[in-house]
């Protein structure tokens, strides 16, 4: 019995770890990139802007409609695109000494600064928290539709489904408000095709990005989405908090969206706990322990 | 004498045990990056969810060995833009698979690309770029 119990494991895991592939090579594999435009949420083809279209004028105070950017670039996976953590000088931030000190608290699992999945503090994924705003333009950016009513314009973000308000009336920051995952969102029409979005009040539970930059309650976050012509769309993200940062700096810059039809079906992106689970059992830790991450 | 066989054979397997990757989507760390292996196997499963999707395959060694190999690939959003869908593969069908292994040894990988029984290869999605070297780790 005892010999079974545990020779019989002992054996079967060798094999399993010991057993080389079939065939090994040694040249080093290329990166891929998509390689067509694929379905959207319906089944049905991505069509895609035509190479030689010419877009028509862009439509005055709208920036309503259905973006995407092909090239997934919106994914982020070291931090803010425009100033990920990947160890360049040019993409250090200039923290304050509390904003290093935030910054060695946070135990991101990418990144230069990356961690063992089992070891992340992440909210994301440790807790299953909302990346909260300026996060949710930070990592997996993907498709994102807008809405406009007379009041405000509505984001729908594709990953985790998740929406926002920004509201355009004209009304003031609450005072003193409650924190909140996303804050507090006004709009403002600055020319014709240029909506700024200050946004103050978020939880201090998030990050700034996927990279584990912290932010303080006195975060302010601007959003500078451009109409550049009916077909694109720009979206500049400038970071400004003063605690643990000693001047703004820009988060994402210049991002182009592509328009998609207005028949476009966005696919569900939700990484659910049991669909955690799973992946984590089979890939993450054959040892029987659920990891966070 | 048995039991002592057995106490090696559980400290052998724990040492195994222990070896065995930890990692997480998106990360490349797990990985060995300069290689890629090639199996013929069958599918036991196709799993077409987040955070990734995932193949089982079982395939058959030299010495006759069956090994349960489980590869991972992009979500459903990104595969389904390099052809896939969650028809793409199923049980029983027999494919090769190319893909990054792990370094520890296990039958564990990241998918390369997957070839049909058809011959239709369909391509995984493999971005090691996006993983930052040591030596560039900023000191803070």
């Amino acid at each position: 019995m005892w010999k079974h119990f545990f020779v019989v494991p002992g054996i079967v895991l060798a094999a399993l770890v010991l057993s080389p592939p079939l065939r090994s090579q040694t040249d080093k594999p290329s990166s891929s990139a998509p390689t067509e435009p694929g379905l959207d949420g319906w089944g049905r083809p991505i069509t895609g802007l035509a190479k030689d279209r010419k877009p028509a004028p862009a439509p005055r105070h709208d920036i309503s409609g259905i973006w995407d950017e092909p090239e997934l670039t919106g994914i982020q996976p070291l931090g803010a695109k425009s100033a990920p953590d990947d160890g360049k000088p040019e993409h250090q931030l200039p923290y304050t000494p509390l904003g290093l000190q935030e910054l060695k608290r946070t135990k991101p699992s990418n990144g230069s600064r990356s961690v063992l999945p089992g070891d992340t503090n992440d909210p994301v994924f440790s807790y299953g928290d909302p990346q909260g705003l300026p996060r949710e333009n930070l990592y997996e950016l993907r498709t994102t539709q807008v809405l406009q009513t007379p009041q405000s314009v509505v984001i729908l973000y594709q990953f985790g489904k998740t929406w926002r308000v920004i509201w355009t009336d004209g009304r003031e920051f609450p005072k003193d408000p409650e924190p909140r995952w996303y804050g507090y969102s006004v709009g403002k029409w600055v020319d014709d095709y240029t909506l700024v979005v200050d946004t103050v009040g978020m939880d201090e539970r998030t990050w700034v990005d996927r990279a584990g930059r912290p932010h303080s309650a006195d975060l302010r976050v601007e959003e500078r989405f451009r109409r550049l012509d009916h077909d694109h769309l720009e979206l500049t993200v400038t970071i400004d908090d003063p605690k643990m940062y000693t001047k703004p700096w820009i988060a994402l810059d210049k991002f182009v969206f592509e328009l998609q039809p207005a028949s476009f079906d966005v696919r569900e992106m939700i990484w659910s706990p049991s669909e955690y689970e799973r992946y984590n059992k089979l890939m993450g830790n054959t040892g029987g322990d659920r990891e966070n991450h | 004498m048995r039991i002592k066989l057995a106490a090696i054979s559980f400290a052998v397997a724990g040492l195994l045990a222990a070896s065995l990757p930890l990692f997480a989507h998106h990360g490349y760390a797990s990985y060995d990056t300069d290689r890629k292996v090639t199996l013929k196997g069958t599918v036991t499963r196709w799993i077409w969810s987040n955070p990734h999707c995932l193949l089982q395959l079982d395939v058959t060694d030299d010495s006759g060995h069956v090994v349960h190999w489980v590869a991972e690939t992009e979500n459903p959003t990104a595969m389904s833009r390099a052809g896939w869908t969650d028809k793409s593969l199923k049980v029983g069908d027999q494919i090769t698979l190319t893909a990054l292994p792990v370094k520890s040894g296990a039958p564990v990988g990241r998918i390369i690309d997957v070839i049909l029984s058809n011959g239709q290869k369909l391509p995984g999605r493999v971005n090691p770029a996006t993983e930052v070297k040591p030596e560039d780790t900023p000191k803070y």
